[in-house]
This record gives C-alpha cells, structure tokens and sequence, in this order.
C-alpha cells in the first residue's frame, strides 16, 4: 500500500501521545530546578506606587522576589510588535512601551508585576499572594466604546485617544461613488466575538542558565522556537543566538496563541540568570485565559452595494479593532492585512474601501487565533451576502453564483491574487450533499413538531502560507515569511527530515514523511522528521497561518529535488548508466530497461564511504533549501449548515453540517479531515458558544469553564466533509492549506442558518439559547 | 492548594468529633465542589475530614413508598440503582445528568446538598418530594432546610448521614444545561402524589432553590401541560447572568414546569 502522497495513513505520533508518552515542557526536569510565580494586577488600570516584598521574602522557600525596575535595569527590552502599519494620515503606528514585568503602570487585569522564585510551586505560589503591592486605581477602558469615548482614560501615554493606527486600503471615493450607483444596499453592525484560544496544554516554560558557558537553554511552548530565539536575542537582549537554545517539545495545541513570545518567558530566563536556577512556570487553567493572546474583538459597519442584476458593485467596511493593552507580536497585521485583503471572499468586486481603527483597552492583548483575520472577513462578506439576498428576495445561492470570480488568476481591489478555484463547482456539491432542494419539506416536517428549521451557507475564501517575504516586507513585516528545510540520508539509508514548521498537533510527522516516501517510495518508518530545537534545526519561521503545508513543505520539496540529484550521478556513476535512464522508485535505485539495481542502503553506503565516487563529488547525502512562497494561498470552500430551534427556549441543534472544501492537493486525507473537523468545531464555538466577556472595570467575567463555554462533542453533528480541488498553482504540490478553513468558513454559515430559522437578521455571535430566544420575542421585549 | 491536614473517618460520629477538634475543618465527601474550590486557592480549610470510607453513610433502601440514601452515596449509584429506578425514575435520571461520569462517580448527594449550589440538580428533587434530611444531629424538612444560595439549616459541625424521599406517584425533572458548566441554568422537579403536587425549581433565583406554588395549585386540580399555560413567574429576584437574564430564566421556568408535567411518569 503507497504510503504516499494522498494515502490516509495512521499517524507516526500518536502512540506515544495515546499512551501518555508525549514529553512536554512540563514533563522537563531539572535538578536545580526551582519554581516560578507571578505576582499579577488585580487591576485592570493602576498606578504601581510601590511593592513590598519584606513578608514574602521571609515565607520558606523563597529564593528571590524580582521586579520590572531590575528586570529594564538589566536591560532587557520591551515586548515589540513585529509588523509595522502606518496610518491612513502617513504616520506611523503607537506601540506602547511593554516591559515584561511592568514597572510604573499595570493595564490589564493579570499583567504581570514581580516574579518569585522559590523552591517549589507552592511555596513560589504563597509567596507571590504575600507581595505587598500598593496600587492607585485608575479609571478603566475595558471595550472598544469606553476607549474611544470622550475624556476616556489614557492607557498608552503615545497613543493619543488609545488608537494604535487608523489604516485604510482601497479607493474611498470609488467605492463611494459605485455605492452611490447602486440600485440595492445592505447596510450592517457586525461584532466579531472575542475568544479565548483554549489549548489543551497550557503555556510553559523551562529556563535553564549555564553560568559556566554563560548559555541558556529555554523549554517552552512555542509554534516557531526560531522566532523566539530571535525576538530573544535581537529585541529582549536575554542573550545573543549563539548563546540561547530554544527548544519546544511536544506543544499541545497552540492555535496561535503560542507563536507570541510572552513576559512570562522573558521573566524566567532572566530570573534563571539572576538566580542561578533553573526556573520552571506552568500556567495553570486562570492564568491563561487571563494572559493568552485573546482573537477577534471586532466592531464593524459596512455597506454592500448591487446593481439591478445582483451584481456587487462596491463594498465599504469600517472596523474598530480591540488589540487589548499591549500590541502583541503579530497583533497589527491581523486587522489589517489579514483582514481587509480578503474582502472581496469569492466574488468579483470592483470597488472596496475598508477603514480599521486599531484601539488599546485595558483587556488582555489579542492576536491573531486559528484563522487570523480572515474569520473575521469570511464571516462579514458571508453575513452581508446572505442579508443582501434575503432583502432583494433572491435565493442567496443565486446571488452568490452570479458573483463568483470565474477566471484565474483574479486579482482583486485589496492587494490578493487569487491562482486557482471553482467556486461555484464546491457550492453545487455542498448543495447536493445538504439536499438543499429538500429543505422544504424538512422545514415543514419541523413545523409540525413545533421547531424552527433553518439552512444557511457561506462560500468562505482564504488567504494561507504567508508568504512572499519581499511583498510582506513591503507592508510593514519585520521578518521574511520563508522556511527552510535540510533533508539528510544516512549510510544505512534512513531519512531526517529537519524542518522550521513545528508540529503541535498537524501531524507532520505523518505528513512530512510522506513527502520523501512519495519521492522515493520508502516506507515512512524509515523518514524521521526533526523539528523544534535551535540547536538542531537551522532556522525556520515556524507554524501558523496554514502554512506549513504550502511553504514548510515546499522547502522539503526544494530540499529532495537536490538530494535526488546527488543521487542520481552517484547511482549513474556506479551502475555505470546515464543519469538520464536512473529510475528511483520502491525504496530502490535502477537502471531503466534494464535489471541492474541498487538497493536503498547501497546509495547511503557509497555515499558514506566514499570509495568510490564520481569526480569531484563530496561525500555524505544532505541537501537543505530555503522556501520563498510566490504568492499567498487560497483555500476555498462551501458550507452548508441546518438547524432546528426551539422556539420556547431558543435552544438550536445543528442537524447537518456540509463541508466542501478546495485545499488543492491533500498529503493525507485522514489528518485533512481531522483538521476541518476541529476547525469546523471551533467555528460552531464561535458562532454558539464561547465569548469572552468583560465587566466594566475591565474583570474578565468569564475566566473558567464554569462560564467560558468550549464546544463538546454533543453540541456537534457528524460532519460531511468533501473535497473538490484545484491545484494551487504557485507551489511544487499544488497544497493551498487547510488548518483554518473549518474556523473560517463554519461561523456565516451557523449564523445564516439560524437567522433564517428565526426569521430574525439581529443576531450576534455567540448564539445562545438566551439570545435566541431573546431575537424571537424581541418585539415582546421592545413592548415591555 | 493550601496545605491541609487530612483525616479519614469511619462513621459519622467519628467525623463530627473530628470536625469539632480542628480548628478550620471541612467535611470532604467526592470532593467534587471542595477540591476544585481548594486548587483555586479560594478555600484553605486547615483539616479535610474524608467521610468516603464511612460505610454507614453509603447505600440506598427501598421500603414502603420511601426511599432513604446515604449522604456518601454517589450520583452513579443513584442513577444506577435498580429498585429506585423502578420505584423512583425520575431521581435515577436526574442523578446520571449531573456532570460527566468523573464526576458522577465521585459526587455525592449529601455534598450536593450541603453545598446547596443554585444551580444544582438534588435541590430541586429534595424540594419537589418534600424529603427529609437527616444528620447526626436531628432531621430537617426540606422546606426548613434551604436558606438561599449556598446556605443551609446547617449548624457548623453538623454532618448529613441520609436522605428520605417519600416517593411519589410520578414525577420529572426537566434540567436545561448552562452551556458552559452543563449545572442547571434553570432545572424544575415536578412530583405528584396522591393528597398533592410539588414544584420545585432551582437555577432561576437569586433565592436559589424555591417552590413555585401558583403552579402547585393549578396542577392541584388539574396536572396537565396546559394547566401551566396561563401561568408565569415574575422575572424579578431571577439570576441575571452571562448566560441569561432574568425574564429568560423566568421564561424557562414555565416552559420547563410544563415540559415535566407532560413527562412526569
Ligand atoms: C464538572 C462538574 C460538573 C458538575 N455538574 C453538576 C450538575 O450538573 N448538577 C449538580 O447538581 N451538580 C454538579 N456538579 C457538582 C457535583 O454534583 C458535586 O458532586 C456536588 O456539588 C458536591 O458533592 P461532593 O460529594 O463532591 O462534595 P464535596 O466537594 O466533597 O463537598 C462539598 C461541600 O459539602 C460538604 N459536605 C460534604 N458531605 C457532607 C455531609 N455528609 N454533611 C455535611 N457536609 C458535607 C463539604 O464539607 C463541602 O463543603 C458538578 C461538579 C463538577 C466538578
């Protein structure tokens, strides 16, 4: 059986983390190992007047009580915002000052103030509840409206009226004026809710300073170890590269909120230095939904114009954007080029204008989380498509169909260039999967029992493996957006695969091998894939935005084409043949037409040896490649979703999930599935569930799973997940990515469906039994 | 967590001896509530006394129209008890929907019910069967017994050993899951007998657990669905909360009350 690209094997990694064999940052032991805690503001805005550690200092156990004051006396710098935007008016974004530890200011409730070390957890934990912080209360900003209100407090003194920038993309005045033509519009309020991104495993990290070298090595949950070494060395100042090892072991999910590099992890190396320990923190299940990257938190009003056909003549979009207290690592993009450049979804619009104030609150930051962004358009053009129909009376499949983008490529009014796609061909075979032509019969079937049937779909696009570093270079990206890869054969004829993508639950090591097995039909068994260690792998930017497919594995690609090469002429050279008749296939080198042969091992043996090689040929097999995508990716797809609710308690169950989806070429159509799977289930949380709600005074008033609502196995339907590809056409194996798609294209096609089961359109996200019910009766409401 | 000293007791007496002598004891029953609570580090009881391995306080008889339960006895083995299912489906099915099986196997109706969370699920079945809980001290009526969220007849010290339910003719408990915890944003426990009904709702009131009499008087006289048509509870003194305000919880109270009433078996 092929072990190739497109077979549904079993995944190499999951003996040992089904049987509990995993290693994680938590499982690392040191044997002077000392424990971590952080001592957090209870205040979302204060004034830190002074810190008394004199109790604290005496509990037992207790080896030091470290400040922001020494932490920035030692010269560790600011956490920085790795993507610059400038505003509208040319001028360049407000990146607050954010120290690991803060020094005069906490803005968020669980900012971090002082870090104790103590000998165990416990007693780092008791101490931490015995620092003696003087704090003045400061008025709190804690939503997009309080920050933006008139005399509201300033949280950023170089970011006046809290904007962090006030960006812009696409002609105004065009769009204005094809607005001003047009014979429909749709006008709407859309909030895109603010989640918490939930990992299974918490963040962690080990630090680990060798004085003797005056090295250090950090364990810790990360999706780009590499990066974190660089913002590390280049930006935070712990130490120089070539004295910092980073490495991130299994990592249980991250969904981005481990590509970031945190306080917490600055604070431990530098304390692991400061007390010539090592300095071990777990997060526990409070702290992360308190300091993990939050995602989305968007405000946005938009108009949609059509001409008498239903044809979209303009679109103009106007976002507030929450990026909490400080500007995480990748924070400015997501609202922003991950954002706005996938406005035009699937369609054909001539005209988009799309305006984002970016705003500091006192929250926790936010980022980009599992789809970046682009959930974020997908569920806006989605929405505004879908009310369009219902208010022109078209059917919202129709109104789609007349405005897919038919010929590729398509470049559209916001900077994307979409390569490849048959929209309208995944519409029709999610249509046909749903019996979308039946649902009026099952929506009177529900009539008869008293439920309320509702379809709805959305035909979501996507915008995967970022990408070209010189054209991200151009908007504002500090770093190039390459990977790199090193593919070495051993004597005995065994692959590694080194790799900069990292694996927190993908797959690769699955996936990645079945690349070399398709290129020389070894068994996987034989192929293995390295990866998240600095010391072992050269460099690599890491996992997230899908694009370790299109662009991790493009490297290994670019990395095989060259070691194939190599082993061509050698094998040419001692089969005495031409290289042009080589055949590689089943593990074994051959001559064509002929019966000479070298088995696997052989090449690696005379590679190794070197007794004989062919002139001027180094010995070894081991080849390494950098990757420079040529364009971004466009995974696309249709969903198709059906509800039933129940008009007394405005419970909804979904009752038929479809999912067709364009991912271009599938390595594994098993761990495919897996992912649109997960994807799908975190998109139902979005659009039913899970929100991240703040009190006024800026307490997060949903910080456990007592009230943070995360989608279970019960709240699901089966899924159908289908496929209908085209190739992508800018990488060697036509992959387009499919990490996200399910997180993306799931919440429109909740929403639309349940909208249209209410006969309600005022229906915000997360969709609750209690805000059902509450659109249903709104009218009662109103009269009361 | 807190350091804690830990004790076990094999009977009742034994843990209330223990309890008196510390100095800030906590019964520990499955632990369901009270641990979770101690790894929070919101409670630091100086003693934890485990009653889990007092065999008087576990088990369940069934005897002439009543059923007693031991205070240490698990939702699971109520849920899945034979006899009571056959004499009493509406306990066994209220128990197996609290939690998930972990917590099913370790929680126990007397921690339930010393806890007297308002969202949770014994309330509203002690309540609505007007049973009996008696401790190492005395027995209380339930109708003495709750007093508001999380507070009960309780004295400090005083231990739950069984609960008596008189069994009803047919009864339901209809729970609507909060979607976060899956405890009841609102749960109503209907149980009919033959001089009476009793409602009883817990998760909708500031109050916590209460009986919802109006419903009591109109089922009276007639125990249909539509009895409770034209009835409603006011929406003021209703939990307002992430998950629902008070005019929808008041809004599930009659609907539920009349879906328990419908199933009520
Ligand atoms: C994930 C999860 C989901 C849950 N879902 C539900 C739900 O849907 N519905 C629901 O009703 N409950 C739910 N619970 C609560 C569960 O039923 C607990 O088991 C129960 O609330 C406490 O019982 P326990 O035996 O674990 O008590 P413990 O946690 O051991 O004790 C709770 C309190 O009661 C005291 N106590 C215990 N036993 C006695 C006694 N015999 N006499 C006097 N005081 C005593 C203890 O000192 C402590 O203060 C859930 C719990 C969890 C963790």
């Amino acid at each position: 059986m092929s072990q190739g690209i497109g077979a549904a094997v079993k995944r190499k990694e999951d003996k040992r983390f089904t049987t509990g064999k995993g290693k994680y940052t938590d499982d690392i032991r040191m044997e002077n190992q000392a424990y971590a805690a952080f001592v957090r503001s209870p205040h979302a805005h204060a004034r830190v007047n002074s810190i008394d550690t004199s109790a604290a200092e005496a509990m037992d156990g207790v080896i030091a009580i470290l400040n922001g004051a020494e932490l920035t006396g030692d010269g560790i710098g600011n956490i920085i915002c790795g993507w610059a935007i400038t505003s509208k008016d040319g001028s360049p974004m407000n990146m607050g000052a954010w120290s690991a530890l803060a020094t005069e200011k906490t803005r968020y409730v669980g900012d971090a103030v002082a870090i104790v070390i103590a000998e165990t957890n416990a007693q780092a934990r008791a101490a931490a509840e015995a620092v003696d912080i003087d704090y003045e209360e400061l008025p709190v900003a804690a939503s997009l409206a309080a920050a933006l209100s008139d005399g509201a407090p300033q949280i950023h003194e170089n970011a006046p009226g809290n904007i962090v920038y006030d960006w812009e993309i696409g002609e105004n005045e065009a769009t204005e004026a094809a607005l001003a033509g047009a014979a429909h519009i749709t006008k709407m309020d859309i909030t895109n809710n603010r989640l918490s991104p939930n990992p299974m495993e918490p963040r962690s990290a080990v630090a680990i300073y060798d004085d003797a070298e005056d090295h250090y090595t950090l364990y810790t949950t990360s999706q780009n170890p590499h990066v974190a070494r660089l913002v590390l060395s280049a930006f935070y100042n712990v130490a120089p590269e070539h004295k910092l090892r980073v490495i991130a072991p299994d990592v249980g999910g991250g969904f981005g909120s481990k590509i970031y590099i945190y306080p917490e992890e600055i604070a431990c190396l530098w304390a692991s230095m400061k007390t010539n320990r090592s300095v071990k923190w777990t997060s526990d299940r409070t702290e992360a939904f308190l300091t993990d990257a939050h995602g989305r938190d968007h405000v946005t009003k938009a108009r949609m114009g059509f001409d008498q056909d239903g044809r979209i003549v303009g679109f103009k979009v106007s976002t507030k954007a929450n990026f909490g207290a400080y500007m995480s690592l990748f924070s400015s993009a997501v609202p922003t080029y991950l954002y706005a450049t996938l406005l035009s979804g699937t369609y054909n619009i001539p005209n988009i204008y799309c305006e984002v104030l970016g705003v500091y609150t006192n929250t926790v930051p936010v980022d980009a989380y599992r789809g970046a962004g682009r959930p974020e358009a997908s569920y806006l053009v989605e929405r505004m498509i879908e009310t369009a129909a219902r208010e022109m009376g078209k059917d919202p499949a129709d109104l789609r169909n007349i405005n897919f983008i038919r010929e590729f490529p398509h470049q559209t009014p916001v900077i994307m260039n979409y390569d490849s796609g048959d929209f309208e061909g995944n519409m029709r075979q999610a249509m046909v999967a749903a019996d979308w032509a039946g649902f009026g019969a099952r929506k009177a079937e529900s009539a008869m029992r008293g439920k309320l049937r509702g379809i709805g779909m959305s035909c979501y696009i996507e915008a995967c493996g970022i990408a070209p570093s010189a054209a991200v270079g151009s908007l504002g990206a500090g770093v190039g957006l390459w990977e790199s890869a090193e593919v070495r054969m051993n004597p005995v004829g065994t692959i590694e695969v080194l790799t900069g993508s990292h694996s927190h639950g993908q797959g690769h090591e699955t996936t990645f091998a079945q690349v070399v097995a398709d290129r020389f039909g070894v068994p996987i068994d034989t192929v293995q894939i390295v990866h998240g260690d600095t010391d072992k792998v050269q460099f690599g930017m890491g996992t997230y935005g899908s694009r370790s497919g299109p662009v991790g594995m493009s490297a290994i690609v670019k990395a095989l084409d060259k070691l194939e090469v190599k082993i061509r002429k050698l094998a040419a050279h001692l089969l005495e043949a031409s290289e042009a008749d080589i055949v590689i296939e089943d593990g074994q080198v051959k001559v064509d037409g002929t019966n000479k042969v070298l088995a696997w091992h052989e090449v690696g043996l005379a590679a190794y040896t070197g007794h004989n090689l062919p002139e001027g040929m180094e010995p070894g097999l081991k080849e390494g490649a950098f990757y420079d995508p040529l364009n971004f990716t466009f995974p696309m797809g249709c969903f198709i979703c059906e509800v039933e609710v129940d008009p007394q308690t405005g419970k909804t169950e979904i009752l038929k999930f479809v999912a067709s989806d364009d991912f271009g070429t599938i390595i594994n159509p098993m761990i495919v599935d897996g992912q649109v799977h997960g994807g799908i289930a975190q998109g139902v949380g979005q659009a039913m569930l899970e929100e991240v709600r703040y009190s006024e005074d800026g307490q997060q008033l949903s910080a456990s799973y007592m009230d943070y609502a995360m989608p279970r196995a019960d709240d699901l339907p089966d899924f159908d997940v289908l496929h209908h590809s085209t190739p992508c056409t800018t990488n060697p194996l036509g992959m387009k990515g499919c990490g996200e798609a399910g997180a993306i294209g799931t919440p429109p096609a909740v929403i639309n469906a349940i909208t249209d089961a209410i006969g309600n359109n005022d229906l915000s996200m997360p969709a609750t039994p209690a805000k059902v019910w509450a659109a249903l009766n709104s009218a009662t409401i109103a009269a009361e | 967590m807190h350091s804690t000293n830990y004790h076990a007791a094999t009977t009742a007496a034994e843990a209330a001896s223990l309890l008196s002598s510390a100095e800030d004891g906590a019964l520990l029953a499955g632990g369901q509530t009270l641990l979770p609570t101690m790894k929070a580090r919101l409670a630091a009881p100086s003693d934890l006394i485990d009653i889990s391995r007092a065999e008087e306080l576990r088990g369940i008889s069934v005897t002439d129209g009543t059923a007693i339960i031991g205070a240490m006895t698990t939702h699971a083995e109520v849920a899945g008890h034979a006899e009571l299912r056959s004499a009493f489906p509406a306990l066994c099915d209220l128990a197996g929907r609290i939690g998930d099986p972990a917590v099913r196997h370790r929680g126990t109706i007397g921690g339930s019910l010393a806890n007297n969370d308002p969202a949770a699920c014994y309330p509203a079945a002690v309540l609505g069967t007007g049973a009996t809980i008696s401790t190492n001290k005395r027995d209380i009526a339930a109708d003495d017994y709750f007093e508001g969220m999380f507070a009960t007849a309780l004295d400090a010290g005083e231990v739950i050993t069984s609960i008596t339910f008189p069994i009803p003719d047919a009864a339901n408990y209809q729970k609507f899951a909060q979607p976060a915890s899956r405890f009841a944003l609102v749960g109503v426990f209907v149980a009919k007998s033959a001089d009476r009904v009793r409602v009883a709702v817990t998760g909708a009131s500031e109050e916590g657990v209460f009986r919802w009499t109006n419903a009591e008087t109109s089922l009276s006289s007639d125990f249909t669905a539509d009895a409770i048509g034209g009835l409603s509870v006011s929406s003021q003194g209703m939990i307002s909360d992430l998950h629902g305000d008070g005019s929808y919880r008041a809004n599930l109270v009659q609907v539920l009350t009349a879906r328990a009433v419908a199933a009520a078996s």
